[in-house]
């Protein structure tokens, strides 16, 4: 028997392995794909919404806030953030999802915008956290924060955080820092109401800074001209 | 980092694909000599064999052992049956002195010395041509004995028949997963044996030519594992194991997870340890099949065992670290909704299809090891406890093997 090894056998076992490796990597990305497709959809379902919610705010804003206030769901900007940051943990193909990431902050930069348009003239309960993380370099107060984020918006539905990553190349994000002064030492950076918080912020902190901001709000007149970026 | 660490395990996913193909394409290749004999057996001739039961301590089980044995269907006066007391401290020595009356069969007492002084005892006593032993927690069927000798008949170069070993007694989850275990035994042993690359000879009822004694000399100590050590022997000498499927022997096995993997760390001391002492022939191709493939996959087994259980002890870790850090940060948060699930989120890594590819070969393989063995196609829950058990403890006791070796402490035998 050991006089005879039979290589031909070990050379097509060899090659049906090789084979399964490329099906199996074939199966992977034809997930992925569908994966990122989806993303895509998400977003530009998300795109059309702003955009529509930004025009009908034009056509109507004098006139009547009734319409306007529901038609945005930050629950599907956050499913969105979610499967984004899945994403670029799990799935290859980086540049696409990185792509894909500099949109999702510019839809949330314009849903941003449009939000506090919203809330300024149709006197809507809410209140507004820009976060900025890293994810260059590892930041566990990062993670942390994001968690304290992510337990206040559950709790509060009328808050809505916007999360940004400090090291996305994209302009506008980079006006944002511009504007409140972030540098990258001192994340993770928040601002909330015009204010920049850095390092880490207990929930109990800012939880109050929130309920704050709610009746900030209240409490202001009709007419208060809060720039809105 | 990361990468280092997916690289290591993409290499050693490749290397358990390819194991698992090359038993499937020697299946493929071989799957009409795969013979399954039922009924009685009648041979031209029936050759002298010698069977040793080396005993310690097994009062509870040699009885049936010792009956299996003079139930089989052989020519009496061509079966001599040798029982050993190893130094029994229990009633092993009066149960088998019961037996001293027959005429076929001779009773030996001696001090304990371990298994393999126990067999050489038999082997010096023995005259007949062919040799085998019996573990005294296992019994033989009827037909076993004659079905391996007509091998020898077949086949004048063939040195040494293994069984069919499967479980006797299931009484337990423990001993339910060692069933399917058995099975998929039954099926890589076959295919081992196409190959001429069977790495173990098991003692319950592997026959062998005396000739292999003569030439290559009596059993060794072999770390506590003696039929491995004398499997390992003979290939090195280029002797031809056959492993005979349809000769079943039912043994014993481990009735608790503790005694289990006494056992097991028994076998994987053993398997590291007869291998870094035939090291010499690993990957020499004059060696064939068992230096290419036998102990290259086993060797690949431990690590991609181990290996496997270190990654998913990491991730474990990481994700209570994860859940600790959220416990202090934003405390225990009871959640009314229900998680959605989400497609979405599955992992979909090419890993993952390889692992259940690698799964849904080992579940053929005990399917086909069944029915070789018991001679139905059946799936059973037995395969989900082996799933399980093995998959948490075989890690554990290939681990403490390696660091056994490496400190060199021997595993006691029970």
């Amino acid at each position: 028997m050991n006089e005879k090894i039979d290589w031909k056998k070990y050379l097509i076992v060899f090659l049906i392995t090789v084979g399964l490796f490329v099906t199996a990597s074939y199966i992977s990305n034809y997930f992925s794909e569908r994966k990122i497709n989806q993303i895509k959809s998400i977003q530009d379902e998300i795109a059309i919404n702003i955009l529509s919610s930004e025009t009908q705010f034009s056509l109507l804003s004098e006139l009547s806030c009734k319409n306007v206030s529901g038609s945005l769901l930050s629950g599907e900007l956050d499913e969105l953030g979610h499967k984004l940051e899945w994403s670029q943990n799990n799935l290859g193909g980086a540049e696409e999802v990185s792509y894909l990431k500099k949109y999702y902050s510019l839809l949330q930069i314009k849903d941003y915008l449009l939000m506090k348009r919203i809330s300024q003239s149709c006197k809507v309960k809410s209140a507004f956290i820009l976060y900025f993380y890293t994810t260059a370099e590892n930041c566990s107060e990062c993670e942390r924060e994001s968690l304290v984020l992510g337990s206040l918006r559950d709790k509060y539905p009328e808050l809505r955080v916007y999360s940004f990553d400090y090291s996305i190349d994209l302009s506008a994000v980079k006006a944002m820092l511009q504007i409140y002064k972030i540098k990258d030492t001192e994340l993770p950076a928040l601002i909330l109401d015009d204010e920049l918080l850095t390092g880490f912020h207990s929930i109990e902190e800012l939880e109050s800074r929130v309920k704050e901001s709610f009746k900030l709000q209240e409490a202001k007149p009709e007419t208060s001209t809060k720039t809105s970026l | 980092m990361a990468s280092i660490f997916d690289t290591i395990f993409y290499i050693l996913i490749f290397f358990s694909v390819y194991a698992q193909v090359f038993f499937l394409v020697t299946f493929l290749e071989n799957r009409k000599r795969i013979v399954i004999r039922k009924g009685k057996i009648a041979l031209a001739h029936y050759p002298a064999v010698t069977i040793t039961v080396p005993c310690w301590n097994e009062e509870k089980t040699v009885y049936k052992t010792v009956r299996s044995l003079l139930d089989l269907n052989y020519p009496k006066d061509k079966l001599k049956i040798f029982l050993v007391d190893d130094g029994s401290t229990d009633g092993t020595k009066n149960a088998i002195s019961k037996f001293a009356h027959y005429p076929n069969i001779k009773v030996f007492h001696k001090e304990n010395g371990g298994k393999y002084t126990a067999l050489n005892l038999g082997l010096q006593n023995s005259d007949t041509e062919f040799f085998g032993c019996l573990d005294a927690d296992s019994f033989a069927d009827t037909e076993s004995l004659g079905r391996i000798i007509s091998y020898f008949a077949k086949d004048p170069s063939t040195m040494a028949v293994a069984p069919s070993v499967t479980v006797c007694n299931f009484k337990n989850i423990v001993q339910s997963a060692q069933k399917a275990e058995y099975h998929m035994g039954v099926y890589l042993k076959k295919m081992l044996g196409f190959m001429g690359a069977i790495n173990v000879t098991p003692g319950p009822l592997t026959i062998f030519r005396r000739k292999v004694f003569d030439d290559l000399g009596p059993y060794r100590h072999g770390h506590n594992t003696e039929d491995m050590e004398i499997a390992y022997r003979m290939q090195k000498n280029d002797y031809k194991i056959e492993h005979c499927n349809d000769a079943y022997v039912y043994t014993n096995t481990p009735s608790s997870l503790r005694k289990l993997y006494k056992q097991r760390l028994r076998w994987g001391y053993g398997f590291i340890n007869n291998t870094i002492d035939y090291r010499e022939i690993l990957f020499k191709k004059k060696y064939g099949n068992f230096a290419l493939f036998t102990l290259p996959t086993g060797l690949v087994s431990i690590t991609a065992v181990s290996y496997l259980f270190g990654r998913i002890m990491y991730e474990a870790g990481q994700f209570l670290y994860h859940k600790i850090i959220t416990l202090k940060t934003v405390g225990f948060q009871f959640s009314t909704q229900m998680p959605s699930f989400d497609f979405f989120f599955f992992s979909t890594h090419p890993s993952l299809f390889l692992l259940i590819f690698i799964y849904c070969l080992v579940i053929f393989a005990i399917i086909f090891g069944r029915r070789m063995a018991e001679g139905k196609w059946f799936l059973s829950l037995n395969m989900i406890y082996f799933f399980v058990i093995f998959r948490v403890m075989a890690p554990l006791w290939f681990l403490q093997a390696l660091y056994n070796t490496v400190i060199k402490r021997r595993p006691s035998w029970r």
